[in-house]
């Protein structure tokens, strides 16, 4: 895997802010430089503030950085981009469409038939797991299973990457390791190149095979753990595993959380 | 319990949250119990309606007739009712509600379509809406119902001044609603659409007018009731038709049971048309649960 080429390239990539007095600029992530390899499951950990969502909206072509390249297989990114699937904490999903509907959506600004456009929906649901809700609507469905609609949506657009911007967040704890496995098994058996945002640090353990520590703002990675675990598509598995507790030990001392609560 | 175990537990997969989320949300609130005690049935609720309407009507009978009031100051119910048919017979009232109803549907048809229309666009121009945001308000402040008069002397004696007043009075919430969720449009989605590489007109149409039905459909309530207001007072002012001129003709005539039977009238129209725009609602705001409308 290591010897595969890299889909996403971040180098020396600085983002500038003007802070609310109009004068004085804020920086919001300072020289960060790091790659995702294909297939490849990087997470992000850090403290609040520190730039981690500037990342996703700098990817995403949502934003241009300050200083510093994007490469999204080796070509700059620019503007908004249809390989680079997102998703937020909020579902974003249209509550005025079906669960089928909102997931053709992201194919709407694309050349192909509607009837392509449904069987590609229906590929996807039946890949979350989700079939059989596709005439639902969004309220009818729980705030995982909504999750889910909106994976099978970013993925419907066949992304060269998916970055995931803390997408189990405003979930209970049970739901949350449910969902995890659920992704993970999604993204594993797909091959899905993934950048995961997170404060969660056992979520960056136990899901990914890559951890960038950032630091407080201006955010800038002081860290980079492989995760050298097994059965990445299984958080479950993972979550047991005595290491992974000694994982998420030592994100805690690198971003000396323990002297901050003292 | 251990975390093993409770891994064990939650190992049943994603399935497991299908029976817990396959109950509709909505049943929940229904489940607690009104804050004055046990909630009543729907039914024992519609009895007390029509029981308080019939003590009502009663009251109105036979009250004011045992107070001495006379029934040119206050006619009781069977004179409304008496009144009512003799409208049919001599004063062609089928003519006139068919005339109000007419102009009110009109005017809130066409007063709906240009607010709404105008809604967008300056929901698409923060320019244009910066620019004209002050004059918006004070045409909102002013009562455009006293335009009226001022429309008669342009137009004349004709259905053009009622129409015109009726689509003004429509034309301003619908307007201002539509306005206010186009600015509050969630920014993620619009984000989202951006990243899908959707165009301006895409994002338009699929997101932010189906965003906006909430704010047009409770904009379109208050302009169902602003259009039968609209449409009297143009009939108040000119004209010799329509139920508003009835009941100045009827005030001309010291004609009280006129003058109220047109009043009940112009109120069904407005329930009507009211609930017409409800029933559109409900087709069109499906997706949103009816405890939350």
């Amino acid at each position: 895997m290591h010897k595969m080429a890299s889909v996403l390239d971040l180098v020396h990539v600085t983002k500038r802010f003007t802070a609310p007095d109009g004068v004085s600029p804020l920086i919001g992530i300072e020289r960060v430089s790091f790659n995702v390899r294909a297939g490849e499951f990087v997470a992000v950990v850090g403290p609040s503030g520190c730039g981690k969502s500037t990342i996703l909206n700098l990817v995403a072509g949502l934003d241009r950085p300050s200083e510093g390249r994007i490469l999204l297989n080796g070509v700059a990114v620019e503007s908004p981009n249809p390989s680079v699937g997102f998703m937020l904490q909020k579902d974003l999903l249209l509550p005025w469409r079906s669960i089928v509907h909102n997931v053709e959506f992201g194919l709407e600004a694309r050349a192909i038939s509607r009837s392509e456009r449904r069987q590609r929906a229906r590929r996807e649901l039946e890949r979350c797991r989700l079939q059989d809700f596709a005439q639902s609507y969004p309220y009818q469905l729980s705030g995982g299973m909504r999750q889910r609609a909106a994976l099978a949506r970013t993925l419907a657009i066949e992304p060269a990457i998916v970055l995931l911007d803390e997408p189990f967040s405003a979930l209970d704890a049970q739901t949350k390791l449910i969902l995890q496995k659920s992704f993970a098994q999604t993204i594993a058996s797909s091959a899905i190149t993934t950048l995961l945002i997170t404060h969660d640090l056992m979520e960056a353990v136990i899901m990914s095979d890559r951890i960038l520590v950032m630091s407080e703002r201006p955010g800038r990675i002081i860290e980079e753990i492989a995760v050298d675990l097994s059965d990445r598509e299984n958080p479950m598995a993972r979550i047991a595993a005595p290491r992974a507790r000694e994982y998420v030990d030592h994100l805690l001392g690198s971003l000396h959380l323990q002297e901050k609560a003292a | 319990m251990s975390p093993a175990d409770l891994t064990r537990a939650l190992e049943h997969g994603p399935t497991d949250a299908v029976p817990h989320a396959m109950q509709p949300m909505a049943h929940e609130h229904i489940e607690a119990p009104a804050p004055g005690g046990v909630l009543a049935s729907p039914t024992s609720i519609l009895l007390g309606s029509l029981a308080f309407g019939i003590v009502f009507l009663l009251a109105w009978q036979f009250v004011p007739p045992a107070l001495g009031v006379p029934s040119y100051i206050i006619p009781t119910v069977t004179d409304l009712a008496h009144e009512l048919g003799r409208m049919v017979e001599r004063e062609n009232l089928f003519g006139h509600v068919l005339s109000t109803v007419t102009i009110a549907t009109l005017g809130f048809v066409i007063g709906s379509l240009l607010g709404a229309a105008m809604g967008y666009i300056l929901g698409m121009s923060i320019f244009i809406e910066k620019v004209l945001s002050p004059y918006i308000l004070g045409l909102q402040i002013a009562p455009k119902v006293a335009f009226a008069p001022l429309f008669i002397m342009w137009l004349g004696y004709n259905a053009w001044p009622k129409l015109i007043v009726t689509i003004l009075v429509v034309f301003f919430p619908i307007l201002v609603n539509v306005l206010q969720s186009m600015k509050t449009v969630d920014r993620d989605l619009i984000n989202l659409a951006r990243a899908y590489s959707m165009s301006r007109m895409q994002i338009f149409w699929k997101i932010e007018v189906p965003a906006s039905m909430p704010a047009l459909m409770a904009g379109l309530r208050i302009g169902a009731t602003l259009a039968v207001i609209g449409v009297t007072v143009g009939e108040l002012v000119g004209g010799n038709t329509g139920l508003g001129y009835l009941i100045t003709f009827g005030e001309g005539q010291a004609n009280t049971a006129m003058v109220f039977d047109a009043i009940v009238l112009l109120t069904l129209i407005g329930i009507v048309l009211y609930g017409a725009v409800a029933v559109i609602e409900a087709r069109v705001l499906h997706y949103i649960p009816r405890v939350m409308r």
